[in-house]
């Protein structure tokens, strides 16, 4: 009885002295066996296809916490539904931090919702990581050093097609169509951008559609009358199929680049059909978990019995999941390299101390790196073409941090 | 309410305001923030419930005007640095003026026909607020600087925010229930029961109506404002067709023709999402469905029509002001 | 001029997307003077039924027939089971019950078959059908066939049957109806059955084209609540005439009004029908309703 009393006052003051050596009892959400993370998702409303991110993410987080975590610490998920809807995100958000005092948040989703607090995190002084969205943004340290991204930004994206235009298309004549809101418009900058003073001339049409639109066949039509013989193709996966089905069924054959956030063969490819959907290109930075040719992958592998094991009811060919999973890879990796300074600007030098950090499911040869001054943790993209069946990658791997 | 109850009535709103006024001393500074949403929500539908309400004009555009008025005060800040103040009545003006414009050719209409146009308006704003890239920031939005308390108030921004709404709020209510008390809110009533017969006594249906509107716009419009201010942020994708919507729940749950209802209903679409995530993070819409059905199955003409109810017969008085069975409210 | 007519007739193509479901709303509209904000969900959930029975393996026409039919009992019990607690409610709790049902309806659909969206065959040839320069998909001109029948049905069944004419009956004057002897309940209940069969229709002729998904009617009911309104919501035709309309309007406006382009399209649509209304109040083909002090 004594003895055990002893043992565990012996504990407590261990585990206080290590708590106060590690400098954590001062970081909000750090605790000797813990480490407390928030995140915000669409878990309802129009944007809920996005809310398997969130519980894949916590999914993730279940494994690593079930093979003890990350440096003796478990990780406590904590993420609220925001609907897509900026206000709530900024309540769910202060919620977060002021309430639940978290240590940090990450992989809040939405270019919106971001956008409203983005302000707000960086007066805090609240690690504010690896951002759903493509935004450019989010790579600000300068103004914004507790913001990062995470994936490719679309306006990086937008340059690859660019340069694949310049080199391979003489007279090109270009028609886009893009969501009128700020992920469509960045895509179209990035385009432009890299298209330079050539940008005037190439692109004979611009067409948009709203989120809340029924179909774009009148866009299409449009498209196809301006004699574009390049369709720039930036749309959701919801528009992407049809926007493809009604570019084959009318018959219009333009060179046809699609945008990688509809670049899923489950999602978009495979249910409009190969006819329709061969010769299209895209760039890629993540295997889709739909592509056979990644069937005997490791990477894959490992992959499928997480799903399996941790998030059965989870759709094994939603790329959202690979997302996730890989999102939440970068967020782990960050912890270890943070040993047991838990600050948070220990966590934000951390997160910008990524080197060639390889994501089992990222495509072959693209690393994460980050630095003082990049704060874009994946720069490195891959065309694609589809063979009416899987994407076959071709070309250099292209990186934006060495243009 | 019958007479004799009036002063403990009283009594109870006095002790009710007396704690909300403490409370920014005691709760946190996310939860003033919450209530101060609370606040904002509040005046939208007190707004709206003087419409749809009293005046029987259904309205799903609620939400443009709430826009309207956020993107007036956010363009003052941002582009010409108005203080937080002045912009909050400015847009009320303008969307007083704006609605009282769309009341006139909304004259015309009725019932769904009306329900149609508001909603064209609501869908329209997002489109419109884009267009205007140059004024709005575009697809962007745009990020304010939350509103610092005057020099020597010793408050936070959050606490500043919290008075401010609910200043306005009883501001707001005390010039509602002044307006609907007397002989303009039995001329709305009116119109909205027996038009006819109300065109007959003499009350210009017309004016009314697009009064209403203007009033009701009015209100919705500094309720934006003041949105704009708590967020520190506008953006399109922040006034979709779903606010609208949300609006006319909040009315109906919190209940219809009533000012207090107007709170009922603000606590109730503040509060409610985030249970229904608590509960279920599959499917929270599914389980705010289930609330929105049963709030309904409970107390069909709303939380205050419920309690005035219950009160009326309690008071032996007859509930005077809900509206007639199988009407359109 | 071929482009003006390929959008015309991309735009009858879209537009018959909106009737079908426009027609669904003023059904039930004309059964029991509800506007039924969760038509075009319950429309979503009866197609991931039909989709369900054709993955395991029944044959087209066997599934579209049995999702008729659960639709119709569907509608039916939602009406038996849902709204009879509001029934005598005043018409905006009715609402918030149909918003209610919506968003129950999303979620739960969501949860089942996950956000994914999944290809929906279509009874028609695959092979688009050229006339001249103009080009449409043998589906479109299927689906805008199917609504005209279903438009044909619900005309004769309203008009020269009797159960139509108790229907019409009970919504219009449920205390007459009753002393007469019309069970109205009953006749509620299968007019929310009838409407979830149009819109099992609608889903099922929709999903080819926009693709089967959770979300996948929630654009398109906004739409079709503007057909509806457009024609007049007492008159099927009207909707069906307002749904193609609306299509073309907007097509239109997109392509010629330059200086809008597609970023204004929707509004300047939206402006049309606004104007129109307020020349005819009660939609281009609605019955104008005379009240009685």
């Amino acid at each position: 009885m004594r003895f055990r009393t002893v043992a565990l006052s012996l504990t407590v003051v261990a585990t206080l002295a290590l708590a106060a050596w590690a400098g954590a009892a001062d970081t909000p959400g750090v605790t000797a066996t813990e480490v407390k993370i928030g995140h915000t998702n669409p878990y309802s409303g129009n944007a809920s296809a996005y809310g398997t991110i969130g519980k894949v993410i916590t999914a993730y987080f279940k494994k690593a916490n079930e093979e003890g975590g990350v440096n003796g610490r478990k990780i406590n998920f904590v993420t609220y539904d925001d609907a897509y809807s900026p206000p709530k995100t900024v309540e769910m958000v202060r919620k977060l931090v002021e309430q639940d005092q978290v240590a940090f948040v990450f992989n809040t989703l939405g270019t919106p919702t971001n956008s409203a607090i983005h302000k707000y995190m960086n007066q805090q002084k609240v690690p504010h990581l690896f951002l759903a969205t493509g935004a450019t943004k989010w790579g600000d340290p300068e103004h914004f050093p507790w913001t990062m991204g995470w994936q490719p930004t679309y306006q990086t994206e937008g340059k690859i097609y660019a340069q694949y235009i310049l080199n391979n298309v003489p007279n090109a004549k270009v028609g886009i169509l893009y969501q009128n809101d700020d992920y469509g418009k960045d895509y179209v900058k990035g385009l432009k951008d890299g298209l330079g003073d050539a940008a005037k001339k190439i692109i004979v049409m611009e067409q948009t559609y709203e989120a809340t639109d029924a179909t774009i066949d009148s866009q299409i039509v449009n498209l196809k009358n301006s004699g574009a013989n390049v369709f720039y193709n930036v749309t959701i996966p919801k528009y992407a199929v049809q926007a493809i089905k009604k570019t084959h069924d009318i018959g219009w054959k333009p060179l046809h680049l699609l945008n990688n956030v509809s670049a899923s063969v489950g999602q978009v490819m495979k249910p409009v059909g190969s006819d329709a959907s061969r010769g299209i290109l895209t760039t890629q930075y993540l295997k889709d978990p739909t592509d056979p040719q990644w069937k005997n992958d490791k990477g894959y592998q490992d992959w499928l019995a997480f799903m399996k094991k941790y998030y059965p009811e989870g759709n094994v060919e939603d790329a959202f999941n690979v997302y996730g999973y890989s999102a939440a890879q970068t967020m782990v990796q960050v912890l270890k390299q943070c040993g047991n300074d838990l600050s948070r600007e220990s966590i934000m030098k951390q997160a910008a101390s990524l080197k060639d950090f390889m994501l089992p499911m990222a495509l072959p040869g693209i690393k994460v790196n980050t630095g003082p001054k990049d704060f874009y943790p994946i720069e490195q993209e891959q065309l694609a073409k589809f063979d009416g069946e899987r994407w076959v990658l071709f070309g250099e791997v292209y990186d934006a941090s060495k243009k | 309410m019958s007479a004799p109850s009036r002063p403990l009535a009283l009594t109870v709103l006095l002790v009710l305001l007396a704690v909300t006024a403490l409370l920014p001393f005691v709760l946190s500074n996310f939860r003033l923030f919450q209530f101060t949403q609370v606040f904002i929500y509040a005046i939208a539908l007190l707004g709206l419930n003087m419409l749809t309400g009293y005046n029987g004009q259904i309205s799903l555009g609620h939400g443009a005007f709430y826009a309207l008025g956020a993107y007036t005060a956010a363009v003052m800040m941002d582009r010409w640095n108005v203080p937080f103040l002045l912009t909050v009545p400015a847009a009320g003006v303008l969307c007083l003026g704006a609605g009282f414009l769309f009341g006139i050719p909304a004259l015309r209409l009725e019932g769904l026909y009306l329900a149609l146009a508001t909603f064209s308006l609501a869908l329209a704003v997002p489109q419109i607020l884009k267009y205007f890239e140059h004024w709005t920031g575009g697809s962007q939005g745009l990020v304010l600087t939350k509103p610092d308390a005057p020099l020597g108030l010793r408050l936070t921004p959050d606490q500043w925010l919290y008075f401010v709404s609910l200043a306005v709020l009883v501001f707001l209510m005390i010039v509602a229930w002044n307006l609907l008390r007397g002989r303009t809110g039995r001329a709305l009533v009116a119109i909205r029961d027996h038009p006819i017969a109300a065109e007959a006594m003499g009350v210009n249906s017309a004016l009314y109506k697009s009064l209403a509107f203007g009033v009701s716009a009015g209100y919705t419009g500094v309720a934006g404002a003041l949105s704009a201010g708590a967020i520190a942020f506008v953006a399109p994708d922040a006034f979709n067709v779903f606010l609208s919507i949300t609006f006319l729940v909040g009315i109906v749950i919190g209940g219809l023709a009533s000012i207090s209802g107007a709170i009922l209903g603000a606590l109730f679409i503040q509060f409610v999402p985030n249970w229904a995530q608590d509960i279920s993070k599959a499917a929270p819409w599914a389980i705010y469905g289930v609330f929105l059905i049963v709030f309904m199955y409970t107390m069909p003409r709303g939380i205050a029509g419920t309690a005035q109810a219950l009160w009326g017969r309690l008071a032996r008085a007859d509930v005077r002001s809900s509206p007639a069975k199988g009407g359109l409210l | 001029m071929d482009i003006f007519l390929q959008q015309v007739v991309s735009g009858l193509a879209t537009g018959g997307i909106y009737a079908s479901l426009a027609l669904a709303l003023v059904m039930i509209y004309q059964a029991t003077d509800v506007v039924n904000f969760a038509q075009g969900e319950m429309a979503m959930f009866s197609t991931y039924l039909a989709w369900s029975m054709l993955n395991a393996g029944l044959p087209y026409w066997v599934a579209f027939a049995a999702t008729l039919a659960l639709a119709f009992v569907g509608g039916l019990l939602i009406e038996r089971i849902v709204i009879r607690p509001v029934e005598n409610a005043p018409v905006l709790a009715v609402v918030i019950v149909c918003i209610g049902l919506l968003v129950i309806l999303n979620s739960v659909a969501g949860w089942i078959y996950s956000y994914i969206q999944k290809p929906f065959p279509s009874p028609f040839p695959n092979a688009p059908i050229k006339l001249g320069n103009v080009v449409f998909g043998a589906h479109d001109l299927g689906a805008i066939g199917i609504t005209l029948v279903v438009l044909l049905f619900l005309y004769v069944f309203f008009r020269y049957t009797t159960l139509g004419l108790a229907m019409r009956a009970a919504a219009q004057n449920p205390v007459s109806s009753r002393l007469c002897g019309v069970r109205v309940g009953w006749m509620l209940a299968i007019g929310w059955g009838l409407a979830a069969l149009v819109g099992a229709v609608a889903g099922i002729m929709v999903a080819p084209i926009v693709f089967l998904d959770p979300n996948m009617m929630a654009g398109i009911l906004i739409y079709a609540f503007a057909s509806a309104t457009l024609g007049g919501f007492t008159s099927p035709g009207g909707a069906v005439v307002g749904g193609l309309l609306v299509g073309v309007i907007e097509n239109l406006v997109g392509t010629y009004v330059r200086f809008i382009g597609t970023e204004l399209k929707l509004t300047v649509a939206l402006a049309i029908i606004v104007i129109v209304l307020v020349v005819k109040p009660s939609g281009l083909f609605g019955r104008v309703v005379v009240r009685r002090v």
